[in-house]
């Protein structure tokens, strides 16, 4: 812990009145800038290792495919990011992703075939699917915020409640035959690279300007790190949470939507136990559990090191059955890398 | 909601220069009165601070202070009474910014966001962007760096706030409460968690705004503080004001009168010593040794003797008394308690040897917060209150009934948080439980840090009755109070034993060798 020496370091040396603590790297360079970057070695280490075990690894298609297959997780993350910041915590994430588009394909995929209703024309499922979003966002601060419930267990009651609607409405199967607009953003290219990625990084890059860069971003760490300053220095704090969580849960159906796209299908349980990744991808890189600490930046090198691993064991040709106990070891790994790398502990 | 709406065009800033007598003064506060439920924390009280002056505010704790501070900083309306300020009436409450810029506390409690930098703190939610435009970190710092030079804050604006010693948060919270334009900026017990060095630094820094047009309103439990600092002082009790006079014409004996509401004894008459040199010593420190903290420190407790252990902040006192109850493990050399060798590091061990120990922070390291009294005092006895690993809470109520008698708690019951409790009783649960086990050794650090004057004299008594049982005693501490009825105190400084006072000592002696200097040299 390096600053922390930093601070202590005046204190014994009392004949000296008023000297801050001197910074490591000089006033230019703070700390917490080269945090945000601590995973970039790791990445860059994955990257060579990946390159020996398998010349595939570093082949444009191949990237493009991490890139992909991690864009719906990668937008949970920065839900999951935002709100870890502000110091709650939204489980209900991985079920909206599932709600969201499921509701959708429930209301425009036409009766007979599936348990689709049919009522609503195929251009309305995105609209629909981002309501959704909304809705349960709205829900879930309503909850949290007005009524004062403990964020943890209103989310985890909702990823309940979400999860069996989803089961309800679709009677536990998988809605095919999804309109031409629902497959679009899961199946389009843009310039070569699929939409998804496009949509992923653009958001990412959003996020890193507003949280970076505005009042707005900003209040998000005054709330997490210290409420009661926050409110005395003039922030709506209320509004802010609020805000956060809507924005999450809206992510969260954006990021079903692009699933569901690609999978050309709305399962029963999409989104089942994404949400443990979500949450170990977001502390890798760097973000607190107990608010108002970490970058957008590092959320998303967190998660891209998760996936680079994974891609990693897969080109080595690990069986198909180990993957399970291997994924939760890479989570283990990831975290104890981004420890050393990061040299501070986590909470 | 409580959100700081801003709706209204911003009030007119307090004017300020141009200063005498005759003008209005800073604050004016009459005949407030604020109820929570049934009890009354102000009943009809009053303040008024003229411009330039640094007024002490003094009572025991829930005399009213508390409540006073957060109606003058306008977080809390009073029910009745008016509040003004320079001839002015107090903003509407809802208007934080009108507040802002008239008046701020920089409370004990830190009200900085500690993982954004100092910068951010400073001009956190006033960027100063142009709307829709991106906020300019080069401009924030710059910004910061103009304030926090213009008020002489050595604080590099960059540094994140947790890793602010408590001295440099302080300034930078009254950087921030004149960068708004207030200048009445309240400090509430800002002395608390200082070592004597900061603190005279702090008065320096105080004295200095003071030249330059700020007022104070100084809280503080340290009677020598106000007499230091201070130009006058108000003196509350039972939610009432009952006195204002300049501090020159205030004896002490009539302030302490005034706080009590009885008549203070001058000075305690000298404690009989209750050493008995033929039991065993109740702690013998041999060569202990700990890197960066202190080295070769050897001394003995005596059964039923009381040493002092002072030394400035960073002197090492606090480490070796946490390396005594096995909060921090020594890099070499022992520690017997009681004749008995403890495992290093471990406190169940050195409870077990027979030590009892009051901790540095009573916040941090003495209870636990929503626990209940009963809970908390009988935490370190479990096998008291029934075998087996299970608890009677019928044997453990009767033994908290029985410390809460003996401590004099004030409190309803045993079942009560210890979060209800005002500091002073906080801190003779924390000595409940340390008493709890009839120690043969008790350490205690910095024992009446945030207590009212009253409870520090009731602790120091019951510390003294310890003793007299035959209880070795051991308490670190740079509060002179609490050294006083030692037998002998032992100085640190550096991390070095320099000296031993027999008792009998005279402050300045102390300080001085506290301080590292020789004034008979």
């Amino acid at each position: 812990m390096p600053e922390k020496t930093l601070a202590d370091a005046p204190a014994l040396d009392a004949a000296q009145p008023g000297r801050g603590p001197r910074v490591l790297l000089g006033g230019r360079i703070p700390l917490a800038r080269l945090r945000d970057l601590a995973l970039v070695p790791a990445i860059v280490i994955i990257a060579i290792v990946g390159q020996i075990v398998n010349p595939v690894f570093l082949q444009p298609d191949n990237l493009i495919n991490v890139l992909q297959t991690m864009s719906e997780m990668a937008l949970l993350v920065l839900a999951q990011t935002m709100i870890l910041i502000v110091k709650k915590m939204d489980l209900s994430l991985e079920s909206t992703m599932g709600l969201a588009p499921g509701v959708a394909a429930w209301l425009v995929v036409p009766a007979g075939a599936g348990h689709g209703l049919g009522l609503l024309p195929g251009a309305w499922a995105i609209p629909v699917t981002l309501a959704v979003g909304v809705l349960v966002g709205l829900l879930n601060s309503l909850l949290i915020i007005r009524f004062g419930l403990n964020g943890f267990i209103v989310t985890l009651g909702m990823l309940i409640v979400l999860r069996g609607v989803l089961t309800g409405i679709s009677g536990g199967q998988t809605f095919f035959q999804l309109p031409p607009s629902m497959l679009y953003l899961g199946t389009a290219e843009w310039l070569g690279m699929p939409a998804s990625i496009w949509i992923c990084l653009a958001l990412f890059a959003v996020a890193v300007v507003v949280l970076g860069w505005t009042s707005f971003g900003r209040s998000l760490y005054a709330v997490g790190g210290n409420v009661d300053a926050a409110k005395a220095a003039g922030v709506r704090t209320d509004r802010v949470l609020g805000i956060v969580i809507v924005t999450g849960s809206l992510l969260a159906a954006l990021a079903g939507l692009l699933l569901s796209g690609r999978l050309a299908s709305v399962a029963s349980a999409q989104g089942n136990g994404y949400i443990f990744t979500v949450f170990a991808a977001a502390v890798i890189g760097g973000i607190s559990l107990n608010g108002g600490k970490g970058t957008v930046f590092g959320a998303f090198t967190g998660v891209l090191l998760l996936f680079m691993i994974q891609n990693v064991l897969t080109l080595a040709g690990v069986p198909a059955q180990w993957i399970g106990a291997l994924n939760g070891l890479i989570i283990l790994v990831a975290l104890t890398i981004s420890r050393i790398t990061g040299g501070k502990a986590q909470d | 909601m409580s959100d700081g709406e801003r709706t209204t065009p911003p009030a007119p800033a307090p004017q300020h220069g141009g200063r005498s007598p005759e003008d209005p003064p800073v604050v004016e506060a009459t005949g407030i009165v604020k109820r929570f439920g049934s009890t009354v924390a102000l009943n009809g009280a009053r303040i008024t601070v003229r411009a330039g002056e640094t007024h002490a505010l003094v009572g025991r704790n829930g005399a009213g202070k508390s409540t006073l501070v957060s109606v003058l900083t306008g977080l809390l309306t009073p029910d009745e009474g008016t509040v003004a300020f320079g001839g002015a009436p107090a903003p509407r409450p809802a208007d934080r910014d009108a507040w802002r810029r008239r008046v701020a506390c920089v409370y004990q409690k830190s009200t900085v966001i500690p993982t954004l930098t100092v910068a951010e703190n400073l001009f956190l939610n006033r960027y100063g962007h142009a709307p829709g435009r991106l906020i300019s970190w080069r401009g924030v710092r710059r910004r910061a760096r103009e304030l926090l030079a213009a008020w002489s804050v050595e604080v590099d604006p960059q540094t994140p706030a947790g890793d602010l010693t408590v001295e440099q948060r302080q300034f930078v919270e009254i950087a921030r409460a004149l960068s708004f334009g207030a200048r009445f900026i309240i400090l509430d017990e800002p002395t608390a968690q200082l070592d004597g060095a900061a603190i005279s630094r702090l008065f320096q820094r105080i004295g200095d705004l003071q030249r330059q047009g700020v007022t104070f309103l100084f809280i503080s439990h340290h009677l020598q503080e106000v007499y230091d600092l201070c130009d006058t002082v108000t003196v509350f009790r039972d939610a009432r004001h009952i006195v204002t006079a300049p501090v020159a014409e205030l004896p002490r004996a009539d302030l302490v009168a005034a706080m009590t509401g009885e008549a203070a004894s001058a000075g305690s008459a000298a404690r009989p010593s209750t050493l008995d040199r033929d039991a065993p010593a109740a702690l013998r420190v041999d060569a202990l040794d700990s890197a960066g903290a202190y080295r070769d420190v050897s001394f003995e407790v005596g059964a039923g003797e009381i040493v002092g252990l002072a030394g400035a902040a960073a002197s090492g006192r606090t480490e070796v008394a946490e390396t005594v109850v096995g909060l921090r493990a020594a890099d070499g050399g022992e520690v017997l308690i009681a004749g008995r060798r403890p495992r290093p590091g471990s406190v169940p061990a050195a409870l077990a040897a027979g030590a009892g120990f009051v901790p540095q922070d009573r916040h941090h390291q003495g209870f636990v917060p929503d626990m209940s009294i009963a809970d908390n005092a009988t935490l370190s006895v479990p096998r008291r209150l029934g075998g087996h690993g299970f608890i009677s809470a019928g044997r453990r109520d009767r033994l908290a009934e029985n410390m809460i008698e003996n401590l004099e708690i004030k409190t309803p019951g045993p079942e009560l948080p210890v979060s209800a409790l005002s500091g002073g009783n906080q801190q003779k649960v924390v000595m409940a439980r340390a008493l709890a086990d009839d120690p043969r050794l008790l350490v205690l650090i910095n024992p009446t840090a945030g207590v009212d004057v009253r409870s520090k004299e009731f602790l120091l008594d019951k510390v003294e009755e310890t003793a007299a049982s035959g209880t070795g005693v051991l308490i670190a501490s740079d509060e002179l109070d609490d050294l006083r009825m030692c037998d002998r105190v032992l100085v640190m400084f550096q991390g070095r034993v320099t000296r031993e006072i027999p008792r009998g000592w005279h402050d300045h002696d102390l300080v001085a060798a506290m301080e590292g200097v020789d004034i008979h040299a």
